[in-house]
Formats: structure tokens, sequence, C-alpha cells
């Protein structure tokens, strides 16, 4: 199995506050982590490939500094990398954004039918990020590469690589409980934290990741268009950003539990 | 290519943008703003809070172009074992208003397998069309059938606008779609407005765990797609004098795509209303101190009709299954009223809460952070509180 893990950098969200009194954003820091859902994402490539042979690759779109998430996934185990940054890349929306990924991944997989490895049989991504918290990166990279998409998947049951074609048994997240289904491979998985445990980087994988090289690829490179990537290809367009409204005028109720009890109940009446 | 650029001529040093920029690439240099291209993503949001109007980011415009053949306010209308999701109705409710800024008509697109007798509840709910497509291959959402057969029906018809609820499959589905016909789609928008000059939806989503609203709008492309947080906005009434058409999609070209087999459904029996469709949920967190204690917040819950939520260190102890997690790496929720008991109330719980319109808190601790975003804070012991006001409630309910 040739397994692709899609990974971003975010800001860490618990630096991100909003002041009252300016309404403006204060970053305490300016920490930059692995989005927390790409750990269980990395962990369940290694798992698979583990099991099953074959290769993994991160690949991750940012600017040059999100390099060091790409880091992180080799010292998990990952093989190899692949870095997206260009300029022209900035500014675009989750339509771009899964063009460009789309493209590194038919591109990787080019290449590894080239030596001789056959083609990516399975893309991983987190559910979301934590900044944008969209969901949709992932969908529209299975789309771009019509690709069949498992969403929300909370656990592989099973792997069958000895078919024609190949093709894996998952258990989906839903609201009222969780769906079994049967993909045929190639195809994109987005995984929830209760797939897996993800590992801690190893002394060995960390040796390896700073020695690693970690190969960049621009637009030029995808051979993409800039009419599709970046603020111009982008269909949405942000217009305003702003602050939301505060919670203001809580109410600490006090007293003996049964008075507090009753404020309470007269609250909840109130407002349910 | 797009390029922002600082007027160091109006630039007056007041560091606001350099706050506000969640990716840190702008500094004081100078005591004027310098912008590290290599980390700027171009969100704008410098742009935005910049009073002198210093900064400034170059689109390449596009011609506009003729949007006047797309009409009509369209709604998927989700459903599981033939029963239609609430979100549905509140999107009909909001679909009914935008079309009335938009002078158009309501369009509800409801897939499935024996589903016809469900249709009028449809335009009972506010649709004025609804638009049926029946096949055993639709009879569960499959993400690749579902957007096939949607796609041919836009292609069809030409909505101007197409809303889902941000539900695991809505969000999943309207991704492939929006990609499929190339348009744009804002995730998880928690308010829908008409630019009514430029008959425009105008787009707003909280971004950054909640910390911050962005306003989005997609000029150049039709339909304009949004998902919707459930629970934000009010559900349609149901008026079963209302008439509408209802048209039987047949003979749509390709759209079962074997790739993808559903093999089986199964309902958590464990507890009976999911979180993200509650209107109360009884939350608890490491102040539960062990996992018999949750039996008290599902007799609460049980009380007022509402669900049992968990924090992440509840469910990393393992006394409750990831399920009822809330919060960043678990689900977003947003109820009429959220009861939380024994949860400190970290940032990455908060964002996934912080909407709901009611916060009640129960924490020993008086400078636990939930009580910063608490309506009623109770700075006690949840051993007392929940078991009498559950007791009490009762009471009320029988008087």
């Amino acid at each position: 199995m040739n397994i692709v893990v899609c990974i971003k950098q975010v800001p860490d969200t618990t630096d991100v506050r909003v002041d009252p009194e300016t309404n403006t954003l204060i970053r305490e820091g300016v920490d930059s982590i692995l989005n927390p859902f790409d750990r269980y994402a990395i962990e369940e490539a290694i798992k698979i490939k583990e099991d099953t042979g074959g290769n993994t690759t991160a690949v991750s779109m940012g600017p040059p500094q999100s390099k060091a998430v790409l880091t992180e996934a080799i010292s998990m185990g990952i093989d190899q990398a692949i870095h997206l940054s260009d300029r022209a890349f900035a500014g675009s929306d989750t339509w771009s954004t899964s063009l460009v990924l789309a493209k590194a991944i038919e591109r990787l997989s080019t290449i590894k039918e080239d030596q001789g490895q056959g083609p990516v049989d399975l893309v991983i991504c987190g559910k979301q990020a934590s900044d944008g918290d969209t969901a949709q990166v992932g969908p529209g990279i299975a789309t771009h590469l019509d690709f069949p998409q498992a969403t929300y998947v909370r656990k592989i049951d099973s792997v069958h690589t000895d078919t024609q074609p190949k093709f894996i048994v998952l258990e989906r997240l839903v609201e009222e409980g969780f769906e079994i289904i049967e993909v045929k491979l190639p195809a994109l998985i987005t995984v929830v934290k209760e797939i897996n445990e993800p590992r801690l980087p190893s002394l060995r994988g960390k040796m390896k990741a700073r020695k690693q090289e970690i190969p960049v690829w621009t637009h030029k490179d995808l051979g993409l268009s800039e009419d599709l990537i970046g603020l111009k290809g982008s269909p949405t367009q942000v217009v305003k950003i702003f602050a939301p409204s505060q919670k203001v005028g809580g109410k600490i109720l006090k007293g003996e539990p049964y008075q507090v009890v009753e404020e309470l109940i007269k609250a909840i009446e109130d407002r349910l | 290519m797009s390029r922002i650029r600082v007027d160091k001529e109006k630039c007056t040093g007041c560091g606001l943008c350099v706050n506000i920029c969640p990716f840190s690439a702008i500094s004081l240099v100078d005591n004027k703003a310098a912008i590290d291209l290599e980390k700027c993503t171009l969100c704008g949001a410098c742009a935005q809070i910049c009073k002198p109007k210093a900064i400034e980011i170059k689109k390449e415009d596009k011609p506009q172009k003729d949007f006047s053949q797309y009409k009509g306010v369209w709604v998927f209308a989700e459903q599981r074992e033939g029963n239609i999701s609430s979100v549905s109705f509140e999107l009909l409710n909001k679909a009914r208003e935008l079309a009335k800024d938009l002078d158009t008509y309501v369009g509800a697109v409801f897939l499935g397998n024996k589903i016809k007798e469900k249709a009028e509840s449809l335009v009972w709910r506010g649709a004025d069309k609804v638009f049926v497509v029946e096949d055993p291959y639709l009879e569960n959402y499959v993400a690749e059938n579902y957007t096939r057969a949607i796609v041919e029906l836009i292609k069809k018809y030409k909505p101007q606008v197409f809303l889902a609820g941000a539900t695991s499959s809505g969000r999943s589905l309207v991704s492939r779609i929006a990609v499929t016909i190339y348009t744009g789609l804002t995730a998880d928008c928690t308010g829908l407005d008409i630019d009514k000059e430029k008959k425009r939806l105008i787009q707003t989503r909280p971004a950054f765990g909640g910390n911050i609203m962005a306003e989005i709008i997609t000029p150049n492309f039709r339909p304009q797609m949004a998902t919707v947080r459930h629970k934000v906005m009010p559900e349609a009434q149901e008026d079963k004098s209302r008439k509408g058409e209802i048209i039987f999609e047949k003979d749509l070209d390709n759209i079962i795509d074997k790739r993808i087999k559903f093999v089986d459904f199964i309902r958590e029996a464990a507890n009976t209303i999911n979180i993200t469709e509650a209107d109360v949920i009884v939350s608890g967190g490491r102040g539960l101190g062990k996992p018999e204690n949750f039996k008290m917040l599902e007799e609460l819950a049980e009380t007022l009709g509402g669900a049992v939520g968990a924090s992440r260190a509840a469910v990393d102890a393992g006394w409750i299954p990831y399920s009822h997690q809330v919060g960043q790496t678990g689900r977003t929720v947003c109820p009429k009223m959220y009861i939380a008991c024994g949860i400190s109330g970290q940032i990455q719980h908060l964002v996934g809460m912080q909407s709901a319109k009611t916060i009640i808190a129960i924490n020993k601790d008086p400078d636990a952070p939930i009580f910063k975003v608490a309506d009623f804070g109770i700075v006690g012991d949840v051993f007392e509180v929940v078991p009498l006001l559950t007791k009490k409630l009762k009471e009320v309910k029988i008087t």
C-alpha cells in the first residue's frame, strides 16, 4: 500500500484570544502546531503500512516555516515528505487548496509508478483543521482526484490488499451512531480522534527527520495555472473579519445549595 | 498574482494589525507595519482592522458574469430511514427569508428510496418545489451517488443558492458537489444574509475555534453554497395548507458509483439522543471523578429531555465514549442550554460549546475559566447541586 497523509500547520488556538477592550485578537507567543487531527491520520498511515507493507508520504501546503510539521511526521515514522510551498498558493480557499493537494498526489503517484512501486492507494486526512474547521479539503481532494471518499472514519475494520481492486472496510462516525462502509481503492478517508492512539516520535525517528531532505514543489512543478490557485482561483472571498460578540453579564449564583438550585430552576424555566 | 502592501504614509504604527494577524506575519519596523510575505496567507484580517486603511490587498478582479438564469434557494433535505433531519427544517426557514429578499422560490432536494410520502412535509415546512430522486442506491447516504444526482439537478435547474446542514453527511456531500461544479462553498455558517443591491449571499462563520468571525461571499460562481450549523436558526413551522410542486426526477444518468458499498448502519443504543440534535446538554468533566458519576448527569439530562456530553478529560479517562465528546477534537454543539458539571473550561472545550444560547456552569473552583462564558455560574459541589437540581426539577414537573 502506498499511503499519502495530508497535514497542515495551524496556529495553536489556545494562544488566540479576544481582547474585550479593543476587540482584537491577542496572540500570546507565536506557536504553530501540527493540526491535532492530523496526528491520527499519520498514526493510521503508519499502522496500515506496518500491517501491509508499502510506503508512506506526508504532504503539506503552507509557507516555508510549515515544513516543521513534515519533519514531525517523519520523526513519528512517515517515510518521506513533500512540501507544497509557493507564494502563488497564498489566499487559497478550500477549492483551490484541495486542487493543489490533489495535483501533488497525482504527481507523486506518477513518480511512484515510474519507480515501479505502484500508484497511491490511499489518502488519509484529519477530519478537519483546527483553524478553519471546514472539513472540506479532504472531500475536495477526493473529488479532484475522482477517488471515492469516507469521512469521519473511526475504525478501519480490514484492509484487503490481495484482491483486485484492493478494498477497505471501515466504520464512519455519524450523528446517531456509525455506518459500516466498503470502499474500493484508491480512495480518500478522513479520520476522527477515536481511530487510534498516536505514537510519540522516537529518538531514531527524530534523527532521521533531521537528516532527511524535504523537496519543495511549487505551482510550476504541479503544472497548475495561477488562475486556479491563490485568491484568484478561489471561488470564495473573505470580505470581513471581526471579533464575535462577547458573552457578558454572567451571573454567579450564591448561597446554600437549595437556594441556588431554586434560582437555577427559575433560570432554566425562563430560558427553555 | 494578488498582492498585499502597506502604505507607509497612512500607517500610524498603532499595532492593531500586529495583534489581529492569526499567522504572526506582521511586526512593527520603525513604527510602521511590516508584513512577512513568507507567513502571510492573505486572509485579510489586517486590512479589515486597519483604521487609516493603510493595508491594501489587491485582488485581480474577474469580469462580472451574468447570473440572471440562476434562480431559487435550494435546501438539501437530509433523511435517514425516511425521517427528515430537523436541520433541514431550520434551513427551510432561512431559505424562505433569503428567497424573499431575492424574489425567488425555495427548492428542496430530497434523495432516498420510497420516500415520496414524506415529500409533502417539505412543502408544509416552506418549500415551493421539492425535487425527489428515488433509487435503491440512494436509500442510504453515499457521498458519490448523492453527489452525482445533485450535480445533475443543479446543472438542469441552476439554483442561485444551495444550503445543507453542517452534519457529517451534509459537509462531506456538498464539498464534493462544490468541487465538481467549481463553485464556492462556505462551511459551518452561523449567519446568512442577502446583499440586496448585488443580490449576493453573505455568509458569516466562526474561524479559529470561534475566536474570530468571517464574512464570506462567492461573487463569481453559482450556486453560492453553504453548510449551516445545526440549532443556530429556528425551525420552519409546519403549515399543512401550504401548496407546492413535487417533481419526480427520473432518468438521471449514471448516478451510481459502485466503488462504495454501504453495508450497515448501527444506531448507538447507549444514549437515546445525540448531542448535536439535543436542545439541552448536560456535560461532565474531570470533576466527576469516576465513570459511575455520569449516572447522575444522565438523570438530569433525562429530566430535561436532553443528552449527555463530556469534556476530553472524561473521554480520555475512559469514563464515557468518544461520541459524547464536546470540544475541538470532539463535536461542536449549539444547544439551547449547556450545563457544564465539573468542567474547568479549557479553550479546547469552550470552542465546542460557547455558542450555546444559555450556559450554566457548576464547578468548585471559582477561578475555573468556564465561568467566563457562563450565563449562570455556581461555585459549588456538583455532587450536591446536580442531584438536588434533578429532584427539584422533577417536583416542578409534577406540579
